[in-house]
């Protein structure tokens, strides 16, 4: 490789020899971690002969259609929809109270750190444990576990402190002078949150909601105790990963990474535009 | 006297708590409760209080292997993350002059964070299977004449799976530990003399450890609490606690369980505890 013969000879002005190393670190790392998606996300674009490994045969979308129609691989169909229900859900009372509980902590208050700490508690507790947990309590309580109620509150149990997490992050920059100001011109303090707070903080709420759509549609440890009969997509993932070996499993594979990627773009896309408009308004004021 | 800014805190921090205490601290509580209870052998509890679970647990030396087996993907994996974090945060932070640049190769880092744990868990598969890619190259070369059988389900298949989904845990907080070190600073290190190593030792890994101690949160407590990788990528051949505790679940042992689910848990968070002792997040994430 070349950097062999540049390594120990820093040439004054060029780049040291660390730093073809640590490229090399750095391509292999990206390799490494994209190589085996996009593995997949081709061979489930084989035909009916295909295997679990290269080389690809034949070409074709019958395990994608195999996966919407066949029953032997399970209920795709409904428990894509139940995820995608569940994150919307999630991703909308993780914004909402990630916010609140952001404004809680820009102050100190009684107590603050004991709420702290329950937080991290929540976020690191084993995911199956805390799913267990919850399912016994429905258990004694005489209630049924279902997506909607158990499965939603254990995965809120990790959203939420992801995203107050993040909060924090956001909240320190906050500039609080702008909070003063928009007092001093006379506005409420409720006028102050929806006018002033809630807009500069608003690329910070996409990236939690961001959080929380992606951590709730894969959730899966969390989720195994306590969706009760109807399965959410991750643990129909699960159940095919012990019994279908076909390239159904990788067709799965890339329509659930789709719908992500297609997430994440519209997340990372509207930052870009809320930060883009601002830009834009702070020329033209200028 | 309530004071207005208590009122307002607890006012706004309500909504977590009416998720948290039912969906956490409850839930906890009743695994505590279940784990002193009896089963009657059919999935239901006698509601007495015994240590019988406790010693069970602690008896049986299958516990000990479990949690040593455990404790090795973990520290293993750590140090993969660790590593492999530091110089990616390093190299994106420090050798990549274009801002812009660098935040977009620090996106394509943190893309698959953002997509399913288990679809890239299965996603080695073909490229270690025996029929694999990596065997399929190194006999195509010549290096091998036999397929390599310890590349999938096994435990350099666990490694490479956790080292895979954790690393990224890793590089989000030092690449924003690292971020915050003022160029300036290390310019005028530079300019005393000091030697790139001196700079390394001295300023990037104390300013680096805060961010190391975030990571290592996160790497280990997933780690500790996860069976899914451990099953499904040692083909079988290694257990985890968790994995143990879900196949008590699956045949109704509740109580055995549940007092297994409390150890491992105040493991966990004893583990997350002693190294939040060392650095404060909370000052540390918003600063």
């Amino acid at each position: 490789m070349s950097r062999s013969a540049t390594a120990g000879t820093p040439r004054s002005g060029g780049r040291p020899w660390t730093f073809y190393v640590l490229l090399a670190v750095f391509i292999l790392y990206v390799i490494g971690l994209y190589a085996p998606m996009i593995s997949i996300y081709i061979l489930s674009f084989q035909d009916v002969r295909g295997g679990l490994v290269f080389p690809m045969k034949g070409l074709s979308l019958h395990w994608f259609v195999d996966l919407f129609t066949q029953v032997r691989t399970g209920d795709v169909k409904g428990s894509f929809d139940r995820s995608i229900r569940l994150a919307v859900l999630v991703t909308v009372l993780t914004v909402v109270i990630s916010f609140l509980a952001g404004m809680a902590f820009r102050r100190r208050y009684f107590g603050d750190t004991a709420v702290f700490y329950l937080m991290i508690g929540s976020l690191v507790v084993p995911g199956l444990v805390l799913g267990l947990g919850i399912g016994l309590t429905f258990n004694f309580l005489g209630m049924r576990p279902s997506w909607y109620t158990s499965a939603l509150g254990a995965q809120l149990s990790c959203t939420l402190p992801f995203g107050v997490l993040i909060m924090f992050a956001v909240m320190s920059r906050f500039n609080t002078a702008w909070e003063e100001a928009s007092r001093d011109l006379g506005a409420s303090p409720l006028q102050t949150v929806w006018l002033v707070i809630l807009p500069i903080l608003l690329p910070g709420l996409v990236a939690v909601a961001l959080f929380g759509f992606t951590l709730s549609y894969d959730e899966f440890a969390r989720t195994l105790q306590t969706a009760g009969t109807l399965n959410t997509l991750p643990l129909e993932i699960w159940s095919m990963t012990l019994n279908v070996t076909s390239p159904a499993l990788y067709a799965l594979g890339t329509v659930t990474t789709i719908v992500s990627f297609v997430t994440i773009g519209l997340a990372l896309g509207s930052i870009v535009m809320i930060q883009r408009r601002r830009a834009q308004r702070i020329k033209n004021e200028a | 006297m309530v004071k207005r800014s208590d009122l307002f805190g607890w006012l706004a921090v309500s909504p977590l708590l009416l998720v948290l205490i039912p969906f956490f601290v409850v839930p906890f509580l009743v695994i505590l409760a279940a784990s002193f209870m009896e089963s009657d052998g059919f999935g239901g509890m006698i509601q007495t209080f015994t240590l019988d679970n406790y010693i069970g647990v602690f008896r049986s030396r299958l516990t000990f292997d479990l949690y040593y087996e455990t404790a090795k993907f973990a520290v293993i994996t750590w140090a993969f993350a660790t590593v492999i974090g530091f110089w990616v945060s390093y190299f994106l932070v420090f050798h990549v002059k274009n801002q812009l640049l660098a935040i977009g190769l620090f996106l394509l880092c943190t893309v698959p964070f953002w997509t399913s744990n288990i679809i890239r868990m299965i996603s080695w598969i073909p490229l270690l299977g025996k029929e694999g890619l990596i065997n399929q190259g190194l006999m195509g070369a010549g290096i091998i004449d036999q397929p390599l059988a310890f590349l999938l389900f096994s435990n350099f298949a666990v490694i490479v799976a956790y080292v895979h989904q954790l690393t990224i845990f890793m590089i989000v907080p030092i690449f924003n530990s690292l971020s915050k070190i003022d160029k300036s600073l290390i310019e005028a290190a530079l300019d005393a003399g000091s030697s790139r190593f001196d700079i390394l030792r001295y300023i990037v890994l104390p300013m680096a450890k805060s961010g190391i101690a975030l990571g290592s949160i996160f790497v280990l407590s997933i780690v500790m609490g996860d069976f899914f990788v451990v099953k499904v990528m040692s083909g079988g051949g290694s257990a985890s606690v968790v994995g143990a505790l879900y196949e008590d679940v699956g045949v109704l042992q509740y109580p055995s369980a549940a007092a297994s689910a409390v150890i491992l848990t105040l493991i966990v968070v004893a583990v997350v505890f002693s190294i939040l002792r060392v650095v404060d997040i909370r000052r540390e994430i918003a600063r």
